[in-house]
């Protein structure tokens, strides 16, 4: 989207911050609050609802930048479907009321090394990458459904795709995995229990996706 | 100080629309239901034909006491209801109910995520109430939601894309403002799917696995009395006035109608007001579906059509452009 902001960072001051800024570092700082309280707490449903409000968070950062659409799509998928399906699987799993100290793992010090050199590296492409970018955001709003859907289909058609592709990667090898558990542990089992409901989506999305062939499996 | 009023009497409007709709679609069910199967429902509160019955409920619900279970997550039981009933109160303010520019609460520029991204926010609230209530049942009710909400969001949002290509938007005012009378056919299929997919986001009869009363004893809200449990059939009861309402504004043209430059609110009430009755209609003729068949029928039905909708929108759109 770096074509429709302005290259005129040089112009502005940080040490007189406007209300959107101040507002924009208030929630940055309660999102990452969030996300921190989501790895440590001990209570598992607990920090799938953290994880709502950090990822609320991120949706309300999106707003205050004027990318609407963006915000939108983040509530809808990360807080409408993600975290209801890490429910979903909680429950269907283990989610004792109260602490359940046997779920921390001893990778602890790898998972920190790790998320500290993800966090570094992001942060640093970022910065490198649009120092120098500044969004007006009093001349009217340039992350709309309109801008957004322009330079997604435009400018980032490549990745997009390659991304779609990956994702059906994903969907395919999710049906492989599930199909060979379904023979060896016997399928009328798998029918009756719950377990069935959990599997339905990953497992019957691409039949959906061509309607004779669903039937025909019927 | 002008714009200040004009928000605040803007968001009183919806509160009172917020408050009073889902009540006036409750003592309907009372009674509809009740003429259906040859009884005459509530007679006696507030005298002509029971119409304050339901205040009546209200009053009794806040009398009775507030019991949070020993063994349940406290703050998580008692936040629920809110995060359940709050969604509903928010996607009010994007839904135009008239031509006029003051007719719409707030015109968002992608209205048609905004609404179905909160109204998925406000299922999170039965699955907090499921979990944190500590009881087999509201586990398995809970389970059952999410399961339902996963099967059926999927169907919801394909045919709201359908639309939105059709208009080139996904602004609802800019859906309506390019509405022409043959949407209704051209969309029906999509229509239909979004209101069956939508009732069962809303977990209502036949698709009320998740809170079969004889069942599972009402699933997430067993443990729930009182203020907390009206809370959770108030939601219940807004999201239909809402999902009524949005299928209205998607489907079936909003504020178009005859006469539609003055009217147009009364024909956007009118049609929410039919598709709230089939809701009850519905209740009243189907039998619940079981927790497979349920499953079975979103993914082997809604989405192939929403899918084979969407294919003819976009095949009807590239041959009159």
């Amino acid at each position: 989207m770096s074509h429709a902001v302005h290259l005129a960072a040089t112009g502005h001051a940080f040490l007189s911050p406007t209300g959107v800024e101040i507002a924009f570092l208030l929630v940055g700082v309660a999102t990452l609050g969030a996300a921190v309280v989501t790895v440590t707490t001990k209570q598992l449903v607990h920090a799938a609802l953290w994880l709502v409000v950090a990822l609320g968070g991120l949706a309300v950062e999106y707003l205050l930048l004027t990318a609407e659409f963006i915000a939108w799509v983040q509530v809808l998928i990360y807080v409408g479907s993600v975290v209801v399906l890490l429910l979903f699987g909680l429950m269907l799993t283990r989610a004792p009321i109260g602490r359940s100290p046997d779920a921390d793992s001893g990778n602890r010090p790898a998972a920190l090394a790790v998320a500290v050199a993800a966090a570094g590296a992001l942060v640093w492409v970022v910065v490198d990458a649009f120092r120098t970018t500044w969004i007006e955001l009093d001349k009217g709003v340039q992350g709309s459904t309109a801008v957004s859907g322009e330079s997604l289909f435009r400018h980032w058609v490549l990745p997009f795709e390659a991304l779609s592709v990956l994702l059906l990667a994903a969907l395919v090898g999710a049906i492989v995995l599930s199909r060979r558990h379904g023979h060896d542990s016997g399928r009328a089992a798998g029918h009756a229990t719950r377990g069935n409901g959990a599997q339905s989506p990953g497992a019957q999305g691409p039949d959906a996706q061509s309607p004779g062939h669903g039937k025909e499996k019927r | 100080m002008n714009d200040v009023l004009d928000v605040a009497l803007r968001l009183l409007a919806l509160l009172l629309a917020f408050l009073v709709l889902p009540l006036v679609v409750g003592q309907t069910e009372h009674k509809v239901m009740a003429h259906m199967q040859g009884r005459l429902g509530p007679m006696y509160a507030g005298g002509f034909h029971g119409w304050a019955q339901l205040v009546a409920d209200g009053v009794k619900f806040a009398q009775k006491e507030d019991v949070v279970p020993a063994g349940a997550d406290r703050r998580i039981f008692q936040l629920a209801p809110a995060v359940a009933l709050l969604p509903y109160l928010l996607v009010l303010v994007a839904i135009p109910v008239g031509p006029a520019e003051g007719a719409v609460g707030q015109v968002l520029d992608a209205g048609i995520f905004f609404v179905l991204a909160v109204m998925g926010v406000g299922v999170l609230g039965s699955l907090m109430a499921g979990w944190a209530s500590a009881n087999k049942f509201s586990l398995l009710g809970g389970l059952r939601t999410a399961a339902q909400l996963m099967a059926y969001e999927l169907p919801m949002l394909l045919t709201a894309a359908s639309v939105a290509m059709a208009a080139g938007t996904v602004s609802l005012p800019g859906i309506l403002d390019a509405f022409e009378w043959w949407w209704v056919p051209w969309q029906i299929v999509g229509g239909a799917v979004f209101f069956t997919a939508g009732l069962a986001e809303l977990q209502r009869p036949p698709f009320d696995a998740p809170i079969a009363d004889s069942e599972i004893i009402f699933g997430a809200y067993t443990e729930y009395t009182g203020l907390r449990f009206a809370l959770f059939l108030l939601a219940e009861y807004a999201g239909i006035v809402v999902l009524c309402g949005l299928t209205t504004v998607l489907f079936l043209g909003g504020w178009h109608g005859p006469s539609a430059d003055g009217l147009g609110w009364l024909w956007t009430l009118l049609k929410t007001a039919v598709l709230a009755f089939v809701v009850i209609w519905l209740r009243v003729s189907y039998p619940r579906l079981r927790e497979d068949q349920l499953q079975r029928f979103a993914w082997t039905c809604l989405i192939p059509l929403s899918l084979a909708q969407i294919a003819l929108t976009g095949v009807v759109k590239v041959v009159i452009s």
